[in-house]
C-alpha cells in the first residue's frame, strides 16, 4: 500500500531510549498473526496491574484519540528486533514516528510496514515535544515535514525506501525479480 | 587497498552492488530461525505460493517461549503458556511444510539459537548470518557478519536467501591492556556500552580489537559480540585466529579433512589489513576495569561494583531510579538481591556455568534468595552435568532447568515478581523485561553467584581463592 502524505495531530512521548520491550512487552509475542497488537501497545505504561487504563499516560488521554503521528524521544525502538513493535504502533493508528534518532532494526522494520520514520533536527524535535497535539503534515515525495506555522523541515529517507513507499512497491517482489543474479552468485560460490 | 574484516565479508556477499537508487542485494550464508519471529513470515510465503529457496542454509530451533521445567519438556506435562504451545506447534507445521531442519522441544541438540549455531560449527568466519533476533550479533565473535532482522526480512531470506542492505559504517573498539584478574568479558562489554552509550553504535559494525580480546576464549568473545546490539550497533565482529579454529575443529558441522584446510586458509585472510581505516574508533583501557553492574533501565546505565549510583541525571535517569527503587549516590554494594538468573545467549555457555559454580561451590543462597540456572543449550546442560555443576547449583539451593531463553525475557512464564531485584547474567535491564515491575541488574555469572550468597550485590573478587 502506497504512503504519500500524512496529515494528523501529534502525540508526544518525550522519553529517550524507549525500547521495543516497552512498545510491546514480550509476553504478547506468542501470537502467530500480525493483527491485534494495538491493544497491547505500551501495555505496562498504559494499564495498571488490574488492567485499567492509567489516565495520566499520554495514549490514554482524550486528545490522543485519532492522532496518527507519534513524536518520540531520541533513540526510539532500541533493543529487541521484534517487528511486533511497528505492528502494534500501526494497529493502534500511528502512521509515522518523529524523532531525532531511530534504532537501526526498528527503523528498518517500520519502513518494511509503511510506518514512516521521520528523523528531524533537535530544534524542530524540541518544539514538537513542547507543543503536543498540533497538526502537522508529512510529504513523502518531497521528504518534508510541515509545521503549523508553515515551517518546512526536510528529513532524510533512503531513496529506495522512499520509492517503495510512494509506489506501494513490495520489496519481496523486487528481491524475487533478482533471481537470475542470485542464481549466478550461488553458482560461483559453491 | 587495505580492507577491514567487515569490508571483506561484505564484498564477498554482494549479489548486486548498491547504487544511489537501490540498496545492495546481499547473500546470506546461514539463516537461523525460531518460533517467535517466523510464523508471520511463513504465512506470507504460503499466501503468495513461494517456496523456501535454500532449506540447506536454514535451521530452526525453539527457545524463546519454550518451557524450562523438565516435566513440561520431557514429562508429557502440557506447556503452561497456551499461546506458547501454539507457537511451538506452528513452527513444527512450518518446518515440515517448507522442509526446514528443526530441533524440536525434545531434541538433544536444541538450545538458544545463538548458542547452538556456534556449538554445531555452523557459525563460521566470513559467513553472513541472520536471524529474527537482535542478539544474532553473537556470531560475530567468529569473524562472521551477523545481525538481527525483523520478520518481514525473515520472509525475504526464506524466499530469496538475500536481503536488501545499505552498507553500514565501521567502528573500531580498541581494547588496550589486559583485564585484571577477576574482571570478565561481561564487565568489559558493560563498560564499553557505558562509555559509548546505548545508541553510540547505531549505523556501525563494531570490530573489537586488542590484546585483551585476542586472549579471550570463544565463549568470552561471544559475550562481547552478543551485547554489541545494546550499544545500538548493527553487528560486532572479532578477527578469527587459532582460538577460533581450535573451537571449530571440534564442532560437528564445521568443514572436515581437505575442506577444513581450505577453510582455515580462507579464514586466515579475513582479519583487518594493516593500514585499513575505520569510520570511527575509540580506545578502552581494560586494565583499569572492575566488575560492573547496571543500576538503571538500559544497559548503558552501568557503574563499577565498588562505586555508586550517579548523583544526578536527566528526567529519564530519575524515572529509571524510581522504577529501580534506588537513590542517587547509593552504593551499588548496598542493593539487595531477591532473584538470581544465570543463563541466556549472553552468559549461558558452559564456561559461564563453571564460573558461577566456582564462586557458589560450598555456599548456600542467602535466605529469601531464589536462583534459576538455565543452560544455553541441551548440550551445555549435559556437559555441565557431566562435570557435576548441576549438583553445585542444587546444593546451594538453586533450580536447575532445561535450556532456553527463559528469564532473560520471561516469555515462557519464568518471571521475576514485581518489585524484586534480579541480578541477571542476561543482556537487557529494560523495565518489565523479566516480568512486570521486575528490577533487573545486569552482571557477570561470577557477580550473580557472589550476590546470591550474600543476598545483596557483591563483588565476586571477595570469593577469589
Amino acid at each position: 500500500m502506497a504512503v504519500k502524505n500524512i496529515r494528523s495531530r501529534t502525540v508526544a512521548l518525550p522519553a529517550t531510549n524507549v525500547d521495543t520491550d516497552q512498545i510491546i512487552p514480550a509476553r504478547f509475542l506468542t501470537s502467530t498473526s500480525k493483527a491485534g497488537f494495538g491493544k497491547h501497545l505500551f501495555a505496562d505504561w498504559r494499564y495498571d496491574a488490574a488492567g485499567n487504563p492509567k489516565p495520566d499516560f499520554v495514549l490514554n488521554r482524550p486528545e490522543a484519540k485519532g492522532a496518527a503521528i507519534l513524536v518520540a524521544g531520541r533513540n526510539i525502538g532500541c533493543g529487541s528486533s521484534r517487528e511486533h513493535a511497528p505492528w502494534a504502533l500501526q494497529d493502534f493508528g500511528f502512521q509515522a514516528v518523529i524523532s531525532t534518532e531511530f534504532a537501526d532494526i526498528f527503523r528498518t522494520n517500520c519502513l518494511k510496514n509503511g510506518l514512516l520514520p521521520v528523523v528531524v533536527d533537535e530544534k524542530s524535535h524540541a518544539w514538537l515535544l513542547a507543543n503536543p497535539g498540533v497538526e502537522v503534515s508529512i510529504d513523502v515525495e518531497t521528504t518534508t515535514l510541515t509545521l503549523p506555522d508553515g515551517t518546512q523541515v526536510k528529513f532524510p529517507l533512503e531513496g529506495f525506501a522512499r520509492f517503495c513507499l510512494l509506489n506501494g512497491v513490495d520489496e519481496l517482489g523486487f528481491l524475487l525479480s533478482q533471481s537470475a543474479a542470485i542464481s549466478a552468485y550461488e553458482q560461483s560460490h559453491r | 587497498m587495505p580492507k577491514t574484516m567487515f569490508e571483506k565479508v561484505w564484498n564477498d556477499h554482494v549479489v548486486v552492488p548498491e547504487t544511489a537508487d537501490t540498496p545492495a542485494v546481499l547473500f546470506i550464508d546461514l539463516h537461523l530461525t525460531h518460533e517467535v519471529t517466523t510464523p508471520q513470515a511463513y504465512t506470507e510465503l504460503r499466501t503468495r505460493g513461494i517456496k523456501l529457496r535454500r532449506p540447506d542454509l536454514t535451521l530452526a530451533t525453539m527457545d524463546h517461549s519454550t518451557p524450562t521445567r523438565t516435566e513440561q519438556v520431557f514429562g508429557g506435562v502440557p506447556i503452561a503458556v497456551d499461546s506458547a504451545a501454539k507457537q511451538v506447534q506452528q513452527l513444527e507445521i512450518n518446518a515440515r511444510e517448507f522442509g526446514v531442519e528443526l530441533f524440536n522441544l525434545q531434541d538433544s541438540r536444541r538450545g538458544i539459537v545463538h548458542i547452538i549455531g556456534p556449538e554445531l560449527g555452523l557459525t563460521q568466519p566470513g559467513k553472513t548470518i541472520v536471524c529474527g533476533d537482535s542478539h544474532t550479533s553473537t556470531h560475530g565473535a567468529f569473524g562472521a557478519l551477523a545481525f538481527g532482522i525483523g520478520t518481514t526480512e525473515v520472509g525475504h531470506v526464506l524466499a530469496t536467501q538475500c536481503l536488501l542492505q545499505r552498507r553500514p559504517k565501521t567502528f573500531a573498539i580498541n581494547v588496550v591492556n589486559d583485564l585484571p584478574k577477576g574482571v570478565t568479558a561481561k564487565d568489559l562489554i558493560l563498560a564499553i556500552i557505558g562509555k559509548i552509550s546505548v545508541s553510540g553504535g547505531t549505523g556501525y559494525v563494531l570490530e573489537f580489537r586488542g590484546r585483551a580480546i585476542e586472549k579471550m576464549s570463544m565463549d568470552e568473545r561471544m559475550t562481547i559480540c552478543n551485547m554489541s546490539i545494546e550499544a545500538g550497533a548493527r553487528a560486532g565482529m572479532i578477527a578469527p585466529d587459532t582460538t577460533t579454529f581450535e573451537y571449530l575443529a571440534a564442532a560437528p558441522r564445521a568443514p572436515k579433512g581437505a575442506e577444513w584446510d581450505a577453510a582455515v586458509a580462507r579464514w586466515s585472510k579475513l582479519p583487518t589489513d594493516a593500514g585499513a581505516t575505520f569510520d570511527r574508533s575509540i580506545d578502552i583501557d581494560a586494565g583499569v576495569l572492575v566488575p560492573m553492574v547496571t543500576y538503571g533501565t538500559h544497559p548503558g546505565m552501568v557503574a563499577p561494583i565498588i562505586g555508586s549510583v550517579p548523583t544526578k541525571g536527566d528526567a529519564v535517569f530519575e524515572k529509571a531510579l524510581k522504577y529501580m527503587g534506588l537513590e542517587p549516590g547509593e552504593p551499588i554494594g548496598n542493593v539487595p538481591v531477591n532473584n538470581v538468573f544465570v543463563g541466556s545467549c549472553t552468559n549461558g555457555r558452559l564456561s559461564d556455568l563453571r564460573n558461577a559454580a566456582r564462586v557458589l561451590r560450598g555456599h548456600k543462597l542467602a535466605v529469601g534468595v531464589k536462583m534459576l540456572v538455565v543452560p544455553g543449550s541441551q548440550s551445555v546442560k549435559r556437559a555441565a552435568e557431566a562435570e557435576g555443576l548441576d549438583k553445585v547449583f542444587l546444593d546451594a539451593g538453586a533450580e536447575w532447568r532445561e535450556s532456553g531463553c527463559s528469564m532473560c525475557l520471561g516469555m515462557n512464564g519464568d518471571l521475576v515478581p514485581a518489585g524484586h531485584y534480579s541480578i541477571s547474567t542476561s543482556n537487557r535491564n529494560f523495565e518489565g523485561r523479566q516480568g512486570v515491575g521486575a528490577r533487573t541488574l545486569l552482571a557477570s555469572p561470577e557477580t550473580a553467584a557472589a550476590s546470591a550468597i550474600r543476598g545483596r550485590v557483591t563483588d565476586p573478587r571477595e570469593f577469589n581463592r
